[in-house]
């Protein structure tokens, strides 16, 4: 006889709370769609960019909703305490969708002058920023490897998206091998955190710990340093970067400064969250890994940056340098690191996107393979614009003052000034170091392009030839250069939606 | 004083740049007019700063304050005192005949230039108005910008170099300093609470473990001593100095190595009063090494700017020996020497510059008889010559011999020692002289033109001041002594070091320190017994 069935309880689902990732995922599907109905149709790539775009400014107004919601209300926990959404997510949610919006800003122009299939294009990137939505509002580790998942995969077919050049199908190929690899690790782990602690929800973790202690902790620790192994393939933390400089050589310039700028903000959020909401009591074990990574990803990028003579790949290893930092936030342990945190990823992501956004400018038809210094000599004096801009855009990468990456790194240094121990002033002078190794190759990349080329009869750069700018990623440049200078001149009011994130 | 007169004096300089960088770079007539326009009134604005200044008043004047950065407490604090005061004045009036002496050379992209220039000026303008240490830092790492794509952009063969020594080397002293400050910050705010980085407030916080203090004084030392230069930190100096454009050299020799000696006064003294005290002995050995060494290696020198470069060296030796003698002597000594050099090295470079104009070397040894084809070029050498070397009458004296009294008050050997750095100065200026102006005018040289109304405009105000203060040096002095004796009564409160000056004025204010310590002894007792009542 068969028993009655049993109903199953389903959790209660606040749509609201999971309505900006919806947006994305429906845009996503819905560009999809769109393609598929009109084919070859004339207007086909701007029916679908409106319709993308159409989604984002819906996510960004859902997000906007949620912040003045979760501020006065408290966070909402949905999904059965699998999705949460506070202060912290929705700032990063915002940092995703303004980075995902540039990022799709810029291939218009960049696809049209390859030659490449738009919309295509457009889901993926929606899809992937879907995911990284999810990833900043993930409370449980099964929901971080979803979102993890439904991050990268995207992006390993966007990486190889220019399907004719060698490299972008190499830095598809090798993104993927590595990123199913760590994908891999960060699973393992999160089958040793669960078989330490009998549960994967993140809350539940420490409220465990916080109730017991562990006899045999082995099995814990192992578990939280592969965690840590498998996101700091996605943060390209050395030495978990070696698939970085190529990847971001390879990959299409708008994919580079989209994975640049919003895959940090996603899985940097996973980081903080996991080691603060989880691991609170394991602080004593988590943080020197951390202090090793962020040592390592700050001298070891900005030393290797030196050596190259490939602005895409020098600026790949500046990003390694940069996660070094942001590590440094995650390192100090406090409210004030994650403040400095949040703060370096809002600034960097237009930071980076601003930089990329010149160099994919710069380069002309079907050379976007190309971006030797030597094609770069003499920019800034040909085509002033452009040129100042990315001037503008290292130096405030490299922490120039009066700019947002100088008060970024201000943010940063204090929050490790402040915890005041021996270590953390190492930490510390390791920092500032680092940043004047820096200091070299950003100079490098700015006296390339004001310089003339030593040989008189020799021509100037190839990317020094003026041509045009089209208006999307004049929107762009525009929107970075601006934040990139008014954060720098007055960051009061930035700083002060960093604070407010800084709450789980 | 509804006036935000300090934020003007920032903000003109900075405003002009981004007017500049508006202007098409195809009116380059009109970019160098908004220059002349925008580092005059700044000029301008200088000057009602030094008229309306209250010589008697030790403490900070036109203070201006504003909240920067909440979550640091980081605040956009201005104030001047007669040791920034003068600084700021130099500046002020180097700019426009920096401007002024570049015409000729810098034909091509002018808007750059110009843009760049004023760039400059806020923010050498800012580093010394600002009492903010965060503040402070952010213009002192600003001011490498500017810097380096003027020397990049208009400088000589080996910019390229010289540029990145002179951003590396000066960018790893301020790194430390960046991280002495958060530092010092974050440890006042464990003491008290308080979150700040106001100089004045953490000047009057008295926490500091020793160690803590030698090692903070050590990372401001680092950018400090690097900038100003100290031996042996001095080597970026030279290269950058010969490298950069006229002007360029001008403003560094001016006012930027001067950064480094008033960060000392500023910041260090009042900060770190124990650590300045102990390690004054090291830092004056410094200084009298950097004297002898930078007047020796200028004797050997075959490049002319490197001469003056050298000398710039042995200079600076000399402020930091009247900083670290810890007098009030010294203090005014250096203070003034801070003034004075700028005006003597600054002549000194634009006269170079003229001669590499019309000759294209700076190789002492292919010049020789310029006296005779340029007699007022040569009149002017002779006496910014003179007045660099320190002949009395200039203003190179009046400095010079206030630091070496200071050092001899403090401790004997090191003026003996250092004096003779005065000797050499004599010799190296004028071998050199020797060489490059009088004997017979080879080919090039006899062609050469002799300068023109420009230039002497340029070259003749520099002199003539400090001819004016050398004769004269009462109402800078008068302005400069309140601080620096505000400055030395704050060891006398802090620690138990008692300034060995015996004038009059030192002997009464020591009385008054004396007083005010049995004044709180008496109270301290007081209060003691109180308690002991209370325990009762």
């Amino acid at each position: 006889m068969i028993a009655a069935a049993q109903p199953i309880t389903t959790p209660s689902v606040d749509l609201w709370a999971i309505a900006p990732i919806m947006a994305l995922v429906g845009a996503g599907v819905g560009v999809v769609l769109l393609r598929a109905l009109l084919r070859r149709h004339a207007a086909v790539t701007p029916i679908c960019f409106g319709f993308s775009l159409l989604g984002l400014l819906v996510a960004g107004g859902l997000l906007f909703r949620q912040w003045n919601l979760v501020r006065d209300d408290g966070p909402i926990t949905t999904l059965a305490g699998m999705v949460r959404v506070d202060p912290f997510a929705v700032f990063l949610g915002v940092v995703v969708v303004a980075a995902t919006a540039m990022g799709l800003m810029l291939a218009v122009s960049y696809l049209n002058r390859e030659g490449l299939e738009s919309p295509e294009y457009f889901a993926l990137i929606l899809l992937s920023a879907s995911g990284m939505l999810m990833m900043t509002t993930a409370n449980d580790l099964i929901v971080v490897f979803v979102s993890l998942e439904v991050l990268s995969i995207p992006l390993y077919v966007l990486a190889a998206f220019d399907k004719r050049r060698l490299a972008s199908q190499e830095a598809g190929l090798k993104y993927f091998v590595l990123g199913a690899f760590s994908s891999a690790i960060f699973l393992y782990g999160i089958a040793l955190v669960y078989g330490g602690t009998g549960t994967t929800s993140l809350t539940g973790i420490a409220s465990f710990l916080a109730k017991n202690t562990l006899f045999e902790q082995g099995t814990l620790l192992v578990g939280l340093g592969l965690l840590l192994v498998g996101l700091g393939f996605k943060i390209a933390a050395v030495p978990f970067h070696m698939w970085t400089p190529d990847v971001y050589q390879g990959a299409p310039t708008p994919v580079t400064a989209f994975m640049a700028a919003a895959t940090k903000a996603a899985a940097f959020g996973a980081i903080l969250r996991i080691v603060t909401v989880a691991f609170p009591q394991y602080q004593d074990d988590w943080r020197p890994i951390v202090f090793v990574l962020a040592a390592l990803s700050m001298l070891v990028g900005a030393i290797a940056a030196l050596a190259q003579n490939d602005i895409k790949r020098t600026l790949a290893y500046s990003s390694i340098a940069h996660a070094g930092y942001i590590l440094m936030g995650v390192y100090a342990a406090t409210s004030r690191g994650r403040e400095a945190a949040l703060f370096y990823l809002f600034v960097y992501a237009f930071m980076a996107i601003g930089a990329f956004a010149v160099v994919m400018i710069a380069a002309p038809r079907a050379d976007d393979g190309k971006h030797s210094y030597d094609d770069y000599r003499g920019m800034a004096l040909r085509r002033p614009v452009l040129g100042g801009l990315l001037i503008f855009f290292v130096l405030a990468q490299a922490g120039v003052p009066l700019t947002s990456g100088f008060v970024g790194k201000l943010e940063i240094f204090g929050s490790v000034a402040q915890a005041g121990e021996t270590r953390d002033y190492v930490l510390l002078v390791i920092g500032v170091v680092s940043a004047v190794i820096a200091f070299a190759f950003y100079l490098r990349i700015a006296y390339t392009l004001v310089t003339e080329p030593d040989d008189e009869t020799a021509l100037a750069g190839a990317y020094a030839k003026p041509r045009g700018v089209d208006a999307w990623t004049g929107v762009v440049l525009f929107a970075a250069a601006a934040l990139t200078l008014v954060v720098g001149l007055a960051p009061g009011t930035f700083i002060h939606f960093a604070r407010d994130a800084v709450f789980f | 004083m509804s006036f935000p007169l300090l934020l003007a004096i920032v903000a003109t300089p900075a405003l002009g740049a981004v007017i500049v960088v508006c202007i098409p770079a195809h009116r380059p007539e009109v970019v160098k007019a908004l220059g002349y326009a925008f580092t005059a009134a700044t000029a301008g604005l200088c000057g009602y700063l030094l008229w309306n200044f209250q010589a008697g008043d030790a403490g900070f004047q036109f203070v201006y304050d504003k909240p920067w950065i909440p979550g640091l407490g980081v605040r956009f604090t201005l104030g001047v005192d007669g040791i920034s005061l003068f600084m700021v004045v130099v500046t002020g009036l180097l700019f426009p005949l920096g401007l002024l002496a570049s015409e000729k050379y810098i034909a091509h992209r002018v808007k750059a230039y110009v843009a760049w220039f004023l760039m400059l000026e806020m923010a050498i303008m800012g580093i010394f108005l600002t009492l903010d240490l965060i503040a402070f830092f952010v213009f002192w790492e600003f001011m490498l910008v500017p810097m380096y794509f003027l020397i990049l952009g208009w400088g000589s063969e080996r910019r390229k170099y010289a540029a990145m020594k002179f951003f590396i080397y000066t960018g790893l002293g301020s790194a430390f300093l960046l991280a002495s400050t958060l530092v010092l910050g974050f440890l006042h705010q464990a003491d008290t609470g308080v979150l700040t980085f106001d100089f004045r407030q953490l000047a009057a916080w008295n926490g500091l473990s020793g160690t803590a203090e030698v090692l903070l004084f050590i990372g401001f030392m680092a950018a400090f001593a690097i900038k100003a230069p100290l031996f042996p930190f001095h080597t970026w100096l030279p290269d950058v100095h010969t490298e950069a454009p006229t002007a360029g050299s001008v403003v560094l020799a001016g006012v930027i190595i001067k950064m480094g000696a008033y960060g000392f006064v500023r910041f260090s003294f009042e900060l770190f009063p124990q650590a300045t005290v102990d390690l004054a002995p090291i830092l004056l050995v410094l200084a009298v090494i950097g004297i002898l060494y930078g007047a020796i290696v200028a004797t050997m020198q075959t490049d002319l700017k490197r001469v003056i470069a050298y000398s710039s060296v042995a200079h600076m030796g000399f402020v930091i020996l009247g900083i670290f003698s810890l007098t009030v002597i010294g203090i005014d000594g250096a203070v003034f020497t801070m003034v004075s050099h700028p005006l003597t090295t600054g002549a000194l470079f634009l006269l170079v510059g003229m001669i590499y104009e019309r000759l294209h070397t700076r190789e002492i040894g292919e010049m020789g008889g310029i006296w005779k084809p340029a007699p007022i070029l040569t009149g002017l050498f002779v006496a910014a010559m003179f007045a660099g070397v320190g002949l009395p009458g200039f203003s190179g004296f009046i400095g010079e011999f206030l630091s070496l009294a200071g050092a001899f008050i403090y401790d004997r050997p090191f003026a003996i020692v250092a004096t003779f750095g005065v000797i050499f100065a004599a010799l190296y200026m004028l071998w050199s002289f020797q060489k490059a102006f009088t004997g017979r005018a080879k080919n090039a040289v006899a062609k050469m033109k002799d300068v023109d109304l420009r230039e002497i405009a340029v070259v003749v105000p520099l002199i003539g001041l400090s001819l004016f203060l050398g004769i004269y040096p009462k109402p800078v002095l008068d302005r400069i002594e309140p601080a620096a004796e505000r400055a030395v009564a704050n060891f006398e409160r802090k620690t138990d070091y008692r300034s060995p000056e015996t004038s009059i004025h030192r002997r009464e204010r020591l009385r008054e320190v004396q007083r005010e310590e049995a004044k709180e002894a008496e109270k301290a007792a007081e209060e003691a017994a109180r308690e002991k009542k209370g325990e009762k």
